[in-house]
């Protein structure tokens, strides 16, 4: 198990470019697709992740790799998912690649920022049908719907702090729900 | 004694200095840059800033997350290998704890109804937190029709056909590439520099985290 965690993540970590949160299909497809979680429990550990501090992909490969095989499996997980960028920017770092602004590299990034958009896009939306905030009409998901609405206010037109934030929407959820 | 103190010392700086800003890198990639800078510019003077831009154009085109991969190039910068291990482990050690934390504590409390509610509110801001996050990609992503037309057939395979998303991957770097190859004629678009990227989301995340 702790090498199968290990050679997904590594090959999830080697895709990685340009967007952290991204990953999270691409990882939820690897997962789900081998059994190891359902997206119920996917969507949980996004949560996790979400709320901590740190880059949202790694996050979630040391959470799934904890949920799946332990304290271990979190480890495997997260060595995995880091090592592909550590060698590429120690190579980069040795060859000093000028490439970065060439034509192939310009274009190369051009069709990846779509990319990476429609995936954050998906994810968002994804995630937030599994956890109910888009869904069928009830007063949890009117609630959940409200709550994100106003999160979404506070972070992009007023640009409250992400962790205040979650803590005000963790805090909001208390009320509401229990 | 003291030789090996000063050994160690440098080391423990790259550690340390990573360690303390880990745990505020909240709200998504770029969003750590300026307080990267804060420490690693202002305070322990490793870089300068006219190179940050460079730095981060390199760092951002790497696989992985852009704040990771600038820790390890400073890190490896300042003590080869081994200082970029320890800028790493620095960065990645205080939220490893923290997730490892959190999943063990929501196992625990799994039944508890407060837990529970409280991980419904957070999965809302959560929600909201990933689609800021893709206005803020799209804005300097989706900028001609080309670019939208990609990002349109992306999202549609994914919400009706399943596609593996690594495909996705693959092919919007082919799509770029074969877009913009020499013997087309008349391009009028220039494809986005990727320093210039930077400066975009820069003005987003800037101050205030």
């Amino acid at each position: 198990m702790l090498w199968k965690l290990f050679f997904v993540f590594l090959k999830v970590g080697f895709f990685s470019f340009g967007g952290g949160y991204a990953m999270v299909p691409v990882i939820e497809n690897e997962v789900v697709s081998r059994g190891w979680l359902d997206h119920q429990q996917f969507a949980e550990l996004v949560s996790v992740a979400g709320m901590s501090p740190g880059p949202i992909a790694t996050n979630t490969s040391i959470a799934v790799g904890m949920k799946t095989a332990g304290i271990w499996g979190a480890v495997i997980a997260a060595a995995g998912s880091l090592i592909p960028s550590f060698l590429v920017i120690v190579c980069i770092s040795l060859f000093f690649m000028r490439s970065k602004d060439s034509r192939y590299m310009r274009g190369a990034f051009y069709g990846l920022r779509a990319i990476i958009t429609a995936l954050m896009l998906y994810a968002g939306i994804h995630f937030g049908l599994i956890n109910g905030v888009f869904s069928s009409i009830s007063i949890h998901s009117i609630f959940s719907f409200t709550l994100f609405i106003l999160a979404f206010i506070a972070l992009f037109r007023y640009r409250m702090h992400p962790f205040a934030v979650i803590v005000l929407s963790g805090m909001a959820g208390v009320v509401l729900y229990a | 004694m003291i030789t090996i103190t000063n050994k160690i010392k440098p080391y423990w700086n790259i550690f340390w200095s990573f360690c303390k800003i880990s745990p505020l890198a909240f709200g998504g990639g770029y969003a750590m840059i300026p307080i990267i800078e804060k420490e690693v510019v202002g305070g322990r003077k490793w870089i300068q800033s006219e190179e940050m831009p460079d730095l981060i154009a390199i760092t951002g085109s790497a696989p992985g997350a852009v704040g990771i991969n600038t820790a390890v190039m400073i890190g490896y910068r300042i003590k080869g290998i081994l200082g970029g291990i320890t800028a790493l482990l620095g960065m990645v050690l205080p939220t490893f704890i923290i997730v490892v934390g959190l999943i063990i504590f929501i196992s625990i409390f799994k039944d508890n109804v407060k837990v529970r509610a409280a991980l419904e509110g957070i999965s809302s801001s959560v929600v909201a937190l990933i689609l800021i996050a893709a206005l803020r990609t799209g804005k300097s992503a989706l900028i001609d029709k080309p670019s939208l037309l990609l990002f349109a057939a992306a999202l549609v395979s994914l919400f009706f056909f399943s596609i593996n998303p690594l495909f996705l991957i693959v092919t919007g770097i082919v799509y770029g590439i074969l877009l913009h190859t020499p013997n087309r004629k008349g391009r009028k678009h220039v494809p986005q520099s990727v320093a210039s990227h930077y400066d975009n989301m820069q003005t987003f995340f800037g101050e205030g985290i």
